[in-house]
């Protein structure tokens, strides 16, 4: 796959998109009724799906419960359909365990924690298809369920990726730009005070370069946000329609 | 922003998968036209009203080739006729997929602002993009792709203004030119459009040409097919994969080709890892092979193994249709297999062709009119050239430059076309003046020589130029210390200067100071990607440098008495030429003095000069002694080249004289010090940089390769080539009393016998084999002449990083982009000394020309036919025929020894001998030195 020209000298990538620009996002807000909070979104071809419990009981064993603050509980997972070649996954393998722990970290972060003590919160993301920034998809996803569960936060968390071809930044990484080996730099952004809640970068990176790709990926998560909050705004006004008709 | 349209694409992998990937169509595509009003557009590359030169669309129009237009006339898409050409993505995508040379070329016509070349991206357009239906073959889905792009553009600029340009789709496809015609859009074949250039009437030579070849291939490929193998000369060469296969199973092994220089039916494989070379014989064994080709071979089985004929032979056929079978060609000179036999091989196919463009002259034909000709090659490793031209007669007698196209297993000799750049071809003009006999040496070996490029000046600084507060915060202030500089007379390019001084605890401190290029060449800007060449070529009345001017003659120049910057290394050493104490930095100095080596001898000698630079020079003097002669002592080799230098006219630019160079006790004093700055360097960047430092090493040479061996020892002195140390020190022992050249002989096929020194990245082989042969060095590099060396500019970026005077680049940390660099550097080295030598060698010639001088000669191999001799006046070497082709000579040749004799004179290696030298006119190409033999009859 050596000869794959990720970036064209037109500056095209193989989709047709320039380096700046994001996929196509669509997001549904409270799509399962029977969750406290759920939501849908599409980033390109990356689907993912996420529902939203509590605060409620901390459930299984006490000693879990944390006294100052909310238990926050996260599930990953991956539909045996996403990806080209169907596969069942065990729940809770290494991949979707790390998965875990770092959505767990990144909403640990944004939620006012402390506002339910002794208490759990569920958060549960699958991915429907799968093509590259599924981390990204799951955070923006979640987002919007804990939007829609009315739980506070204090700010959207909006995630996103970024890549290195040819000397050039590109943002929102598909998977095949992904599988090339390149860089890749992951972050998820709180966008109004500009602070990073989870960060990681695989493969090497110079430092010299470093700077330009973050800066890149943070504007992909702005522009995500400016996205989702938009999505957020239209679910509101459209509740409160129904609620005058009622 | 975003057209979203998702479509689905099936690939295959091992198992079928299904593949689902976005594909994105934009609004924001513009089609690159000065004449369109519509579009949003910055880059504007095709023009307004682009004049036309063809008679059968004489409006203003843009050229829209289909992919096989592309493909196969790429070289009339690089006339200077045809511009303004719209290339679609579809079709760039096709062609890399199908050819990448072609590629590749199209990529340099689309760099180039010059031709207006416009790349559209029609698959993300949301207007030109069209799906695949089903059933349609691919084929046929981009002809019907390129037609909707072309009848986008047609409507597209109908709108624009009064008369628009238009597109004119050139295709060779019938039935997508019926097509297109139906769909309105002006269509014509490559053949009826250029035919109608009526500027450029010799392109359609060209152009028939191609087409003819294309024909032929066909029809040779339906000939295979049938098994009328009728005319094929050569056998078949292996595909890849049935190579791949035999390598891996040890039947094949893979190497480079290196023709004989002497005679062109032999040549050798070099395997690597093998200590010697495979030799292959006759041309059928050879098999069509170039000079570098990189070739997978065969071992031929131990009876068949045979040795190099001795004989010098020179390719006489002049038939550009020659079909005699190789073999009688080959049979006749089967020659009985002596117990020297070499490992021999045959070469079964080729995995990569390494051919350039060459540079040859045209031969007289035998057949007047006819349109095969060949061409002689300037380089005597290349076989003759077929070439196919109808101007044969305008171009006898001029150089031109072809490009090897293919050599089919039917043809003697491989097939070529001209290179036209500019005009037709590039002829030159085949007179005696050096300004195109230099463009020609330069062409050949391949060294970019035009003017440096706007973008590469404009990083210039600007004049007049001073030392700011910023540099003298961040440099050493090493202005107050006596410095000088030592060069050859007429330099101007001093990029290294020297002091010593006595400290108070009785040592010295010795500091070499490097002119600092890299201060003015930042990695990153233009500068590393557009540098003309990675090295100074040095020719005998002419320098290409490497950096402009203004760098080279000035600001990075270490001249006399003027303030500048430098890189410094700075020792302290013991009376004994101990190192204590290194110490590297960037400084700003003001040199006391330039001098020549002559003049600083004088300094040196003369006892009443007691001024800080005499004494300095004094002190460097001693210590470079005691350095030198300890490096001696763990076997370094003092090895000798002639070296000659011709004075030349100044008005003819003919050279007048020949002078040998003089060494003096200064030369070597400096080079002392410039080896111990190298050594440190390499040191010290081997520390910071393990895995990418840029160092160079010098293999040790296999015994083998000694040939001179046994005619040393014939001559009563026994080389022991076991290491440096005993090699180096049998040399000395090698003198003869009647014979004071004897050893600068030796030491000359000595020198022949080496390899060549190289570039390469410290984590690419292990750290043993890091050790230079010659110098006797565990580790070395170019540090020295930054200013004629790409090498030296890495190095100094490598140290200044390493002493934190810099920041690191990434580049720097990348082995194989090191290593990379490395390669290129030493294929540039090579090729600028090959230009060197040339250049010496020409002016050879047209110093004998019209002349016939009689000189002492010694014998430096002898051959089956042929001695070559040494003339040491002149520093040169011929060759002396003591056969006719063809007629029994005179001399009996011994193989043993070896030796010719004949009656009782008698020739062996290194006898003296006297020869008559005049230049030979027959043969335009090849104005040979001819030398007879005068003394002893």
């Amino acid at each position: 796959m050596a000869g794959l020209e990720l970036l064209s000298d037109q500056g095209f990538r193989l989709d047709g998109r320039r380096p700046h620009e994001l996929r196509k996002i669509q997001c549904k807000m409270g799509v399962f009724k029977q969750a406290d909070g759920s939501a849908y979104i599409e980033q390109g071809n990356t689907k993912a799906l996420a529902t939203v419990y509590g605060p409620h009981e901390v459930t299984g064993s006490r000693s879990k419960i944390e006294h100052d603050k909310v238990l926050i509980n996260c599930q990953y997972s991956m539909a045996t359909f996403s990806t080209g070649e169907r596969r069942s996954r065990s729940k809770g393998d290494r991949k979707s365990q790390e998965m875990q722990l770092h959505l767990k970290k990144t909403f640990e972060a944004a939620i006012l924690t402390q506002l339910y003590p002794r208490s759990q919160i569920d958060i549960y993301v699958q991915i429907l298809q799968a093509d590259g920034g599924n981390y990204s998809a799951c955070v923006n996803a979640a987002t919007l369920a804990i939007i829609d569960a009315g739980i506070p936060m204090k700010d959207f968390v909006c995630a996103s990726t970024a890549g290195f071809v040819s000397d050039t930044p590109i943002v929102d990484i598909s998977y095949l730009e992904e599988s090339q080996g390149g860089p890749e730099l992951v972050v998820a952004l709180l966008p109004k005070s500009d602070q990073i809640v989870e960060f990681q970068v695989n493969s090497r990176l110079h430092l010299d370069n470093f700077e330009n790709v973050l800066d890149m990926a943070v504007k992909g998560c702005k522009d995500i946000h400016a996205v989702l909050s938009r999505a957020v705004k239209e679910n509101v006004s459209e509740l409160a329609s129904h609620m005058n008709k009622t | 922003m975003l057209k979203s349209k998702s479509f689905v694409k099936k690939t295959r992998k091992g198992s079928i998968i299904k593949v689902v990937r976005e594909h994105y169509l934009r609004d924001d595509i513009w089609c690159g036209s000065q004449a369109c009003s519509q579009c949003n557009q910055q880059e504007l590359i095709l023009e307004k009203s682009p004049s036309s030169g063809s008679d059968i669309c004489k409006f203003p129009h843009y050229l829209l080739p289909d992919t096989n237009v592309v493909l196969h006339q790429v070289d009339i898409l690089e006339d200077e006729i045809i511009k303004n050409c719209i290339f679609l993505q579809t079709v760039q995508q096709e062609v890399k997929h199908r050819s990448l040379p072609a590629y590749k070329r199209i990529q340099g016509l689309t760099a180039n602002p010059d031709k207006k070349f416009y790349v559209f991206s029609n698959e993300y357009h949301k207007d030109t993009f069209t799906e695949r239906l089903g059933g349609e073959t691919a084929n046929d889905y981009n002809d019907r792709v390129i037609r909707k792009a072309a009848s986008w553009y047609t409507e597209h600029l109908a709108n624009c203004g009064d008369s628009p340009p238009k597109v004119v789709l050139l295709t060779n496809d019938k039935a997508n030119q019926e097509k297109a015609k139906a769909e309105g859009i002006i269509t014509y074949t490559v053949y009826e459009y250029v035919k109608s250039l009526t500027e450029k009437p010799l392109l359609v030579d060209r152009l028939a040409q191609i087409e003819q070849n294309e024909r032929k291939k066909d029809k040779m490929d339906v000939d295979i097919k049938s098994g009328k193998g009728k005319g094929i000369l050569y056998p078949e060469h292996l595909g890849m994969a049935a190579i791949q296969r035999g390598i891996k199973e040890g039947q094949y092994r893979q190497g480079t080709f290196l023709a004989s220089r002497e005679n062109y039916r032999e040549g050798f494989v070099s395997v690597p890892g093998e200590e010697k070379m495979f030799f292959i014989k006759g041309l059928s064994n050879l098999n069509r092979v170039v000079q570098n080709d990189a070739v997978a071979i065969e071992v031929l089985p131990k009876h068949k193994w045979t040795c190099p004929s001795s004989l010098i032979e020179v390719d006489d056929n002049v038939d550009p249709e020659a079909v005699n079978s190789l073999e009688s060609e080959d049979d006749q000179k089967a020659s009985p297999i002596s117990a020297s036999a070499q490992p021999t091989c045959r070469v079964v196919g080729i995995i990569k062709r390494n051919w350039r463009q060459y540079c040859g002259t045209i031969e007289p034909s035998i057949m007047k009119g006819g349109s095969r000709h060949l061409v002689r090659p300037a380089e005597k490793r290349i076989p003759k050239i077929r070439i196919e031209t109808r101007q044969a007669e305008s171009l006898l007698g001029h150089r031109i430059i072809v490009a090897m196209d293919s050599w089919p297993r039917t043809s003697r000799y491989p097939v070529s076309f001209l290179i036209f750049t500019g005009s037709f071809c590039e002829k030159f003009r085949r007179d005696w003046r050096q300004g195109t006999e230099n463009q020609v040496l330069l062409l050949e070996h391949d060294v970019p020589h035009g003017p440096f490029s706007e973008t590469v000046l404009s990083f210039l600084p600007k004049m007049p130029w001073t030392i700011t507060d910023e540099d003298l915060k961040l440099r050493t202030d090493l202005r107050w210390v006596d410095v000088c500089s030592v060069d050859p007379p007429g330099c101007t390019d001093i990029d290294d200067a020297l002091h010593c001084r006595p400290l108070d605890n009785g040592n010295y401190e010795v500091g070499v100071h490097i002119a600092d290029v890299s201060h003015f060449i930042k990695p990153g800007n233009a500068w590393t990607t557009k540098l003309r060449a990675w090295t100074t070529v040095y020719l005998t009345d002419k320098r290409i440098d490497m950096v402009p001017d203004l760098l080279s003659s000035n600001l990075c120049s270490l001249r006399g008495g003027e303030e500048r910057f430098a890189f410094s290394v700075i020792w302290e050493l013991t009376k004994d030429a101990e190192i204590l104490d290194t110490k590297f930095m960037k400084s700003i100095i003001r040199s006391r003095a330039a001098l020549t080596y002559e003049e600083a001898q004088l300094r040196i000698d003369d006892k009443s000069q007691t001024d800080a630079v005499a004494t300095s020079l004094r002190g460097l003097l001693a210590l470079s002694k005691i350095l030198k002669k300890g490096r001696l002592e763990k076997g370094a080799l003092v090895l000798a080249s002639p070296e000659i230098r011709f004075n030349i006219d100044s008005e003819t630019h003919d050279p007048i004289d020949v002078q040998e160079k003089m060494i003096r006790e200064t030369n070597s004093m400096v080079e002392e010090f410039m080896l111990l700055a190298n050594t440190s360097v390499a040191r010290k960047i081997l520390g910071d940089f393990t895995k990418s430092s840029l160092l160079r090493r010098h293999p040790v040479p296999p015994p083998s390769q000694y040939e001179m061996e046994q005619g040393a020892l014939a001559r009563g002195f026994k080389l022991e080539i076991d290491n440096g140390l005993t090699l180096s020190k049998s040399l000395d022992e090698a003198v003869m009393e009647e014979n004071p050249l004897f050893n600068t002989l030796l030491r000359m096929l000595t020198t022949r016998c080496m390899t060549q020194a190289v570039y390469f990245s410290s984590g690419t082989i292990p750290e043993e084999d890091f050790f230079h042969f010659g110098l006797a060095s565990p580790i070395y590099t170019h540090f020295t002449s930054p200013i004629r060396r790409y090498a030296d500019l890495m190095v100094h970026r490598m140290l200044a990083v390493a002493i934190g005077y810099e920041e690191v680049c990434p580049e720097l940390l990348n082995q194989e982009k090191v290593q990379e660099i490395c390669e290129n550097l030493n294929y540039r080295h090579k090729m600028a000394q090959y230009a060197g030598r040339a250049s010496v060698e020409l002016h050879t010639h047209i110093f004998f020309r019209n002349k016939v001088t009689v000189e002492d000669g010694y014998i430096l191999f002898v051959r089956k036919n042929a001695l070559q001799v040494f003339i040491p006046k002149y520093g040169f070497e011929g060759t002396l025929f003591l056969k006719e082709k063809g007629k029994e000579g005179l001399f009996i040749y011994n193989e043993q020894e070896p030796s010719q004799t004949a009656g009782n004179v008698k020739f062996c290696l290194f006898d003296k001998v006297r020869v008559q030298i005049s230049t030979e006119m027959s043969n335009l190409q090849h104005q040979r030195l001819k030398i007879g033999l005068v003394e002893p009859q």
